[in-house]
């Protein structure tokens, strides 16, 4: 998104070289401080934005802290129940084939309540893309218990910690569904790093593309920070996910398809 | 389905089964996105569909839930397509969450409950589901009727912003009549813009479809610390504009059908293909001499009370025939407020199956029961 500034004075000579994107809506919001949430969603409009399909996209809003943006983000979208949002975008992707469709979920959203929901569509090969903005945590209920929550990890209903014999294991969402003949791109990132930041833009970019290729299903699972669910202070946020989520959640590309140039 | 054959062309008369009808009149009435779960007595919408839908280049699926089922349509409604799913009691149970809240959202999808029995009228009528919603409710009593309600139903969803429900049974869905498709005079009339659809915002500004009452903040809100450019929650909002909505429902949309009521003695009343039952078996009464007249609700929700309250106003007797343990009678009853006695003569009647057709699901037994209403009226 860089462009040039147009400034005078002493900063004449300055470059501008990052600029909200036009799709953002809000140079604020309303979520905690240190969450990783608008990092992803950032980047996302960013791609949507450099694909040039801002007035052809649909999103598919979860129930989770990032349903806020749906008021924010450029671009039409639908609000779903909790759960439920792959089954709403089918709808509107089967209705409207040639528009861009993404559901954003998190992973109390997709992968607790809505795991039959992402499944299915999984399955069936629907041409949409789902993203899973993935904190180990119910976030928005301040820090409870998901299918993600890895073991070892307090929450308000895991005192003591998540335990595998108590509480069960955290599931693994993208390695799940990427043997299902129906998916074709399925990746995870993380938006902890300006690094991990560059990188998840590039995998929004991919399974975007598999959609309008129409090559099948595509899912991103972006790790995200939430030091208020996790009861850390926003600093300690980005070390807490490298130290703990990150080697039960590696990232990288699970599934590609071969025509896939980008 | 043979009397359709395999042509794409849209039938204009028709022998077919009340299911296969209703689907065919939701094509006709512009229908192109249909999906469900097959469970008797809704499967029959489904198979139809299935056959249907490809030949007018429309969109069924056969879903893995329920729930995923009425969500595909909220998705597909959203999108401006005219969407419908179909259903059976228990599964009715299973959308219970995202029909509340399609209400809350405004969305104008049209939802056909195939029930068994009529056990779901409290389910249908009240809803299962949160929040103080309740759907627009219509409860056809034929096959011609089932496929004139598809027509309406899709009318009043887009007139209103409203999900509409359509309430059948075993009897509608399998009975086959000779059918004539063309919309009722009610449902072709102009409807509002659909200025909510989600497709994409080019050369508009973007869209937010939402039951939550979700909206951006531009300046500082009641002393909460929301600023201008974060969003703001007001789930509140929708439900008194729903509240609203149907107000005006009421005062506009409720419709029902009455005999003999001017030398009446005594009401019998029962809904659905129930109705007709209870018609013929008043008709038989009077052929001995009862004078006794007929109601059926058409709209279950808005539900006719006035109709009641001025039979109850005469000092009337009302009989309530329903294949349940006793649900319609309670909106009868509000209707009389106890100005005459309302009493059920209805019963849970199922073969083994609980399809819904038992022995008493029968124009004489209904007779035998008014015979009963009438002789205890006689000597009060």
């Amino acid at each position: 998104m860089a462009t040039t500034g147009e400034a005078s004075g002493p900063a004449a000579e300055m470059r501008k070289v990052f600029t909200r994107s036009p799709l953002l809506g809000s140079d604020t919001h309303s979520l905690c401080p240190g969450c990783g949430e608008p990092n992803a969603i950032r980047v996302l409009m960013e791609t949507i934005e450099e694909m040039g399909e801002r007035g052809n996209t649909v999103c598919v809003l979860g129930i989770g802290c990032y349903t806020a943006f749906g008021a924010l983000m450029q671009i039409d979208c639908q609000q779903a129940m909790h759960g439920r949002a792959p089954a709403q975008a089918t709808g509107v992707k089967r209705v409207l084939p040639d528009r861009l469709v993404f559901t954003l979920q998190g992973d109390g959203d997709m992968v607790t309540e809505g795991l039959q929901e992402i499944v299915h569509a999984a399955a069936r090969g629907e041409r949409f893309t789902a993203i899973c903005l993935n904190n180990a945590a119910f976030g928005e209920t301040g820090g409870h218990m998901t299918a993600t929550t890895v073991l070892g990890q307090r929450t308000k209903s895991t005192l003591g910690g998540r335990d595998a014999g108590r509480h069960g294991h955290p599931i693994k969402l993208p390695e799940m569904l990427a043997g299902l003949d129906g998916v074709a791109y399925v990746a995870r990132g993380t938006v902890h790093t300006p690094v991990g930041v560059k990188k998840t833009k590039k995998l929004f970019r991919a399974a975007l593309e598999t959609q309008r290729l129409g090559l099948g299903f595509s899912l991103v699972e972006v790790v995200t920070m939430c030091p208020t669910g996790w009861f850390v202070s926003a600093a300690e946020g980005p070390r807490f996910q490298e130290e703990k989520l990150l080697p039960v959640f590696p990232v990288g590309e699970l599934k590609r398809p071969r025509d896939l140039r980008v | 389905m043979s009397s359709t054959g395999s042509t794409t062309e849209a039938p204009r008369r028709a022998f077919l089964e009340g299911g296969h009808a209703l689907a065919e009149a939701a094509i006709q009435a512009g229908c192109r996105f249909y999906c469900g779960y097959p469970m008797t007595p809704s499967t029959e919408v489904l198979e139809y569909m299935a056959r249907r839908m490809p030949e007018v280049g429309g969109v069924c699926i056969n879903v893995e839930s329920e729930i995923e089922g009425i969500n595909m349509v909220w998705g597909a409604t959203g999108a401006g397509v005219r969407s419908m799913i179909a259903s059976t009691t228990n599964g009715m149970s299973l959308m219970q969450e995202s029909l509340s809240e399609m209400v809350l959202g405004q969305v104008p999808a049209v939802v056909v409950n195939m029930g068994r029995g009529q056990g779901d009228y409290n389910q249908c009528t009240r809803g299962g589901g949160h929040g103080s919603q309740r759907l627009i409710v219509l409860a056809p009593a034929n096959a011609q009727e089932a496929v004139e309600t598809a027509y309406r139903a899709f009318h009043l969803a887009e007139k209103w912003r409203h999900p509409v429900l359509i309430y059948g049974d075993f009897l509608l869905s399998h009975t086959s009549e000779a059918v004539t498709f063309a919309p009722p005079d009610d449902a072709t009339g102009p409807l509002p813009a659909k200025d909510w659809v989600t497709d994409g915002a080019t050369g508009r500004s973007p869209r937010l479809l939402t039951s939550l009452g979700m909206r951006v903040v531009e300046a500082p809100e009641d002393g909460l610390a929301i600023g201008p450019g974060q969003t703001r929650t007001d789930v509140t909002a929708p439900m008194h504009m729903a509240v609203a909505r149907h107000r005006e429902i009421a005062a506009q949309e409720i419709r029902f059908e009455t005999a003999w009521l001017e030398d009446a003695e005594l009401v019998v009343t029962a809904f659905g293909v129930l109705g007709r039952f209870a018609r013929y078996a008043a008709q038989l009464a009077r052929e001995e001499g009862m004078r006794i007249g007929f109601v059926r609700p058409y709209t279950l929700v808005p539900f006719p009370y006035d109709v009641y309250r001025r039979v109850g106003e005469r000092g009337i007797p009302i009989a309530v025939f329903e294949n349940n343990a006793g649900q319609m009678i309670q909106d009868v009853q509000l209707g009389v407020l106890g100005r005459a006695p309302v009493h059920f003569i209805g019963e849970i009647s199922m073969d083994r199956s609980g399809f819904g057709v038992g022995p008493k699901i029968d124009a004489l037994h209904i007779l035998a029961r008014l015979r009963e209403v009438w002789a205890a009226r006689s000597a009060a």
